[in-house]
């Protein structure tokens, strides 16, 4: 059974229909790279999963929930599916591990002492341990998106969506970003980004998402779909970027 | 022309005027933590609230903006008896003093929360925070910090315009100062020490709201 499952979803912005139905199985452990030129809808695809953008029609259910409904339990959903964002949104008047923190004791009632172990465990795995008193604005763009990916893990996700999480950063600040989700990946988490990165998707993704036009325009392993993209959109599209 | 000053004269009314001085001190604090209170919450109404509250808050804010003080406050005293609502004129300038503040801070707080960006709101709600945890943990602190200012100065024109109060006979400063003139006729001297308490008492605050304020946001 698939972990995230769309299926025929339309959403439109008054006039503007941005996806036109929309299909779309991840299974658990899936790393699907979601391409395509602005405008193509894959933003709003990744919005739409955890409930942060409501659609007209169609149906997404993520870990057994269905989202979208009027009865949907957001913070149940939310809970197993994380999101990191492209400005990074770490909050400014927060240390690194009080921004991870903040859920945890929050929403999880969580003890201070044991959402400080939890903070330390996940800014170890991101590469931080030494930051964790630091405040946002003492950080580079790479380590504050670092923090903001160990804030999600912080509550355990299942899911974790990442939207164009390295557009925002100096080129010289994009690996040590694609290095954590990359040992993500290899832990086994479910990841769904949203990306520019061509190189990272073939390398890493196990599934490879091109949007068009707000379809899925073409779908498959990434290799091969690099290696003889079938359409003549995403021959050119990759034609552009690659 | 030629006028003696006779600042001796004021010396009997020692008591009076620490009276009205406290009276005034007072009656700022109270109001400063009610009537920021009210902002915030009428500032939470009006961005994260449901709509018709939003539009109920918008009332207030505009009736109490675009009327005079004094006309709130001789409304809630010589006014609201007639509903059968009477008040001492203590209450009466308590009250009307939190109800003028509560509308001018929830714009400034308002103001505050909407310079808020809004991914961090979609940063908190990612996290499964309902809007109101976003709204306590991460939207109010960032908010305050940056209408801090202007909410110190709407602090000081109210503390100010809290003068008016002795128009109820409710007993601050300028009460004590209309009641020692009325008896010992020295109005030069009278006004002029008040004003100066005014000043002192304003440069004081001024410069406790910003110990204050580098207390709460010491961060960064």
């Amino acid at each position: 059974m698939s972990l995230v499952s769309i299926r025929d979803v339309r959403k439109s912005f008054g006039q503007n229909e941005v996806l036109k139905g929309v299909s779309l199985d991840i299974a658990k452990g899936d790393v699907v790279a979601i391409i395509g030129r602005s405008g193509s809808g894959k933003s709003t695809l990744l919005r739409c999963i955890n409930g942060l953008e409501t659609y007209q029609s169609g149906s997404i259910v993520a870990d057994g929930i269905e989202v979208g409904g009027a009865t949907t339990n957001l913070r149940e959903l939310r809970r197993h599916v994380g999101m990191v964002f492209q400005q990074f949104n770490l909050f400014p008047h927060l240390t690194a591990a009080e921004n991870v923190m903040l859920a945890p004791t929050v929403v999880n009632k969580v003890s201070k002492a044991e959402a400080r172990a939890i903070a330390a465990e996940v800014l170890a795995k991101v590469g931080l341990s030494e930051k964790m008193d630091a405040y946002p604005s003492e950080l580079s763009g790479g380590q504050q998106q670092r923090v903001a990916i160990a804030r999600s893990l912080a509550m355990r996700p299942k899911v974790l969506l990442c939207d164009e999480i390295t557009s925002a950063l100096d080129p010289e600040l994009v690996n040590e970003v694609l290095r954590v989700v990359e040992q993500l990946a290899r832990e086994g988490m479910t990841l769904i980004l949203v990306t520019h990165e061509m190189r990272f998707a073939r390398d890493v993704g196990t599934k490879l998402v091109f949007m068009h036009h707000g379809k899925v325009h073409e779908e498959g392993v990434p290799k091969e779909v690099f290696a003889a993209p079938r359409t003549p959109e995403l021959q050119q599209f990759v034609g552009q970027v690659g | 022309m030629s006028y003696k000053l006779q600042f001796a004269e004021l010396l009997p009314y020692w008591n009076v005027l620490l009276y009205g001085l406290v009276f005034t001190i007072v009656l700022t604090i109270v109001s400063t933590v009610a009537g920021v209170a009210v902002g915030t919450a009428g500032a939470a109404a009006r961005t994260f609230g449901p709509t018709w509250l939003g539009r109920i808050v918008a009332v207030y804010v505009e009736l109490i903006r675009n009327t005079p003080f004094i006309v709130q406050l001789f409304f809630i005293f010589f006014g609201l008896p007639a509903l059968g609502l009477k008040l001492s004129e203590t209450t009466a300038a308590f009250l009307a003093m939190v109800i003028n503040l509560g509308a001018y801070s929830t714009e400034i707080i308002r103001a505050g929360i909407e310079a808020v960006p809004k991914g961090h709101i979609e940063a908190g709600l990612s996290l499964a925070m309902t809007k109101w945890e976003v709204l306590r943990h991460i939207v109010l602190n960032q908010a305050f910090r940056k209408i801090y200012p202007a909410l110190s100065s709407q602090i000081i024109i109210v503390m100010l315009g809290s003068a008016v109060v002795s128009q109820i006979s409710a007993e601050d400063l300028t009460y004590a100062a209309n009641y020692i003139a009325s008896r010992n006729f020295r109005n030069f001297e009278v006004y002029l020490f008040v004003a100066l308490a005014y000043l002192v008492l304003a440069m004081l605050t001024r410069s406790a709201l910003r110990a204050l304020g580098r207390v709460i946001f010491k961060a960064r």
